[in-house]
């Protein structure tokens, strides 16, 4: 029960692009086809739940032991890199079709905030191996959610008549805002 | 290109917030009111300048294929440094930016103008553009910050103006609608300008 709360707060309350501010970069980048939405947030679960995982133990049995622990940014920021070049290797033995479906996404996920974001956090927050991994799990879905929800709205702003002032990025930036008054809504569902 | 106009340029021309529209997490995130937006930003100038001066330097040495991780590592030291010295100095200000602090690793900005700048041109040229986006960056971040805290809780640098505002500025879908509104507005000006 308190597994399945922790994730509940991870996708809906603490979402991580619409309350958190983590990941905007492909949050607006790949968000103007669902199709291509769903492939990145497809590439997004998989690098953040495995990313949390191998941090947490990075952190909890080798720089906490050899007193480095105030390295942690720039271990994890090589660990992520590491771990991305690596799954893309590996998907691309193993699966050469989810490679092509996830394929240009991959590389993208370095420099995305939210793994970085999450392995920081959940360090932060003190969470043991499996909390930390549900809850990056969790966040993950939270972002993939918010990225096809979004990528479903501009899809349609894109057949209507908006104000040329306002066409293109500031509306994107309205229509995340008020989606995320709508998601401000999950506030309180998990105490 | 002067020293001066490189300076200007990333204040207008190359804004990072409004034009070239890159690290949009810090932007919103940190922006509730108009101190905590000009303390990350002097945090990412500081980083972003002195950033630019160590890859303009090591350019030469560093192997093509590996420039983006040695860049990252680089970049990664400035920010553990800043880190450190904020939680000593501002300790404050380091409580509310948070988590935002170091993930100045992953702004694009840093690591966009150590590819697209600071590799290719000298130290001091370098140094000053990194100061120009820094300050465009840092002056954006003011304004987002000032807006919101106006509207959100009508008042600015913690000066008192009016009582009420809308508290919704403050949370989180108030930075998406600010931001929205400000970008318009600066499109406008800088189509009378330009």
């Amino acid at each position: 029960m308190e597994y399945i709360s922790l994730i509940i707060l991870a996708v809906f309350v603490n979402n991580v692009v619409l309350s958190q501010f983590l990941g905007l970069c492909p949050f607006f980048g790949v968000s103007s086809k669902v199709e291509t939405s769903l492939g990145m947030g497809g590439a997004v679960i998989f690098v953040i739940t495995i990313a949390t995982a191998i941090t947490y133990l990075v952190y909890h049995y080798i720089l906490v032991p050899i007193n480095i622990a105030y390295l942690e940014t720039v271990c994890f920021i090589l660990i992520i890199a590491a771990l991305v070049q690596m799954v893309e290797i590996i998907l691309k033995k193993v699966s050469p079709a989810l490679y092509q479906a996830l394929g240009i996404f991959l590389p993208l996920i370095t420099t995305n905030c939210a793994v970085l974001g999450v392995a920081l956090l959940v360090i932060q927050k003190d969470f043991n191996l499996i909390q930390s991994t549900l809850y990056g799990f969790g966040i993950a879905v939270g972002f993939s959610l918010a990225l096809v929800i979004f990528a479903g709205i501009r899809e349609q702003l894109e057949l209507n008549a908006v104000p040329k002032g306002i066409k293109g990025m500031p509306i994107a930036m309205i229509t995340a805002g008020i989606l995320a008054m709508a998601f401000m809504g999950f506030t309180g569902l998990v105490k | 290109m002067s020293k001066l106009s490189l300076i200007t340029k990333g204040i207008i021309k190359e804004n990072p917030t409004f034009v070239l529209m890159l690290g949009l997490c810090p932007t919103l995130g940190t922006t509730t009111s108009a101190i905590n937006g000009m303390g990350m930003g002097a945090a990412t100038l500081f980083v972003l300048t002195l950033s630019n001066i160590a890859i303009s330097l090591a350019a030469g040495l560093i192997p093509a294929k590996v420039r983006i991780p040695s860049y990252i590592v680089i970049i990664a030291t400035f920010v553990t440094s800043v880190d450190l010295l904020m939680q000593a100095f501002t300790p404050e200000l380091h409580k509310t930016l948070g988590l935002f602090i170091p993930l100045i690793v992953v702004n694009c900005i840093v690591l966009g103008r150590a590819e697209a700048f600071a590799s290719k041109n000298g130290v001091l040229s370098s140094a000053f553009d990194g100061l120009g986006i820094g300050l465009g960056f840092t002056l954006s971040l003011t304004i987002l910050g000032a807006c919101r805290e106006i509207l959100g809780g009508g008042s600015v640098f913690g000066l008192h103006l009016f009582n009420g505002g809308i508290p919704i500025f403050i949370l989180a879908p108030g930075a998406f609608l600010v931001i929205g509104y400000l970008m318009v507005l600066f499109n406008m000006l800088k189509k009378k300008i330009l």
